[in-house]
């Protein structure tokens, strides 16, 4: 472990100078460039619509099932009998069941909580934060006298699996609100994105835009584009349920990072980015990857 | 006779125990590397391999083996700061990776 670690060492150091390189070979770009998360939108989507042009607009959601006719062909028949199915159960029980004041989830939530989900990550002015739909189903809890869930897995994937279902169909629509704290939100949320991380130095955008349909190791690599539209997912390696934080911390781990705090602001914002990214496409969760 | 006598005060000295790693020194390699590992958290910025290397420093330490639980805690001391210097290099460049 030293031995190799030591080694990996003199490889990130040599990277960190190649790094270093290019960005004094690259022309210089004001570190207060506009924040334009629209023109953002349309650069992403439009690498994406023209990296795979064979794929529907609106299969993006579906991830490496979307772009690797052998996983979708498997993907198919794993959907005879999907894996999640026993957590909408859970998840509907829970949602009908009233807290202990007598109130429900959907008292917390527009229409009832019906068709919201591609509504989430928003922009809470009060707090000048990012809430999640997990953020948003904790909040409910408390603010009714309950304990609030594990915002990763168990009943709290199972209650964002009922609200995915009840938005199948319909296109993110992440709003990004005239308020700089939220166009701040907006732009960290990029930066975690566009960072290396970890050990293996290596950044969100590393595996997700330019390798997406790429194979690493046994795994497909899913587009950048449509990412969270299938939240939350059963994941065979997990044998579970898991959110899109839990996703996300999965990935820091997978570069060695140690994960943050599932309800990091980090976290929070790079989630707010990506969904944003994905305004236009339909919400299919919830969704199961290998 | 002479010769053997120096034979066996050279032997003495190299197996002296002040050659040897002592465990305060150990002690004191640990804590440089947990307060530079508490940094990189605190930026957000530390690695699951420079824990794995702390945690082996510690079991070193508990065991005895004082010159291994130096070596790993320089290990974890050495990782700790090139991942806070990975964030700051990041701050500086992320930009550049962004798809325009």
């Amino acid at each position: 472990m030293i031995k190799s670690s030591l080694r990996d060492r003199f490889a990130l150091a040599r990277n960190v100078a190649c790094a270093l390189l290019l960005l004094a070979a690259a022309p210089a770009k004001a570190a207060d460039e506009k924040i334009d998360p629209e023109a953002d939108r349309r650069a992403l989507q439009a690498f994406f619509f023209a990296k795979f042009p064979n794929v529907a607009k609106d299969d993006f959601g579906n991830g490496p099932y979307a772009v690797n006719a052998e996983m979708r062909k498997q993907w198919k028949e794993i959907m005879e009998f999907p894996p999640y199915e026993l957590a909408l159960d859970e998840g509907h029980a829970e949602w009908e069941k009233p807290f202990a004041n007598g109130k429900h989830y959907a008292d917390c939530f527009d229409n009832k909580g019906e068709g919201v989900r591609q509504t989430y990550p928003r922009f809470i002015a009060e707090t000048g934060q990012v809430e999640t739909l997990e953020g948003a189903i904790n909040r409910c809890r408390v603010e009714n006298g309950e304990k609030p869930l594990d915002p990763m897995t168990g009943v709290m994937a199972s209650l964002a699996a009922v609200m995915s279902e009840s938005s199948r169909g319909k296109p993110f629509a992440i709003a990004i609100p005239d308020d700089p704290r939220a166009l701040a939100a907006y732009e960290r949320g990029k930066e975690f994105f566009y960072s290396r991380k970890g050990q293996l130095g290596v950044s969100c955008a590393s595996c997700h835009m330019s390798p997406a349909g790429e194979r690493m190791r046994g795994d497909i690599l899913a587009p950048a584009l449509g990412i969270l539209a299938a939240m939350p997912i059963y994941r065979s390696d997990w044998g579970s349920m898991g959110t899109s934080i839990r996703r996300i911390s999965t990935c820091s781990s997978q570069t060695r990072a140690v994960p943050l705090k599932p309800d990091d602001e980090d976290y929070r914002n790079v989630e707010y980015f990506l969904s944003y990214m994905s305004n236009g496409i339909p919400i299919v969760g919830p969704g199961t990857r290998p | 006779m002479i010769r053997a006598i120096f034979f066996a005060a050279g032997l003495a000295i190299l197996s002296l125990p002040a050659l040897a790693a002592t465990q305060a020194e150990a002690e004191a390699a640990i804590a440089a590397a947990q307060a530079a590992e508490s940094a990189a958290v605190a930026a957000k910025a530390a690695w699951t391999t420079t824990e794995t290397a702390l945690t082996q420093a510690r079991k070193a330490l508990a065991d005895g083996k004082w010159d291994e639980a130096i070596a790993a805690a320089n290990e974890a001391l050495a990782q700790a700061k090139l991942s806070v210097e990975q964030a700051n290099e990041q701050k500086a460049s992320w930009r550049n990776a962004v798809f325009r």
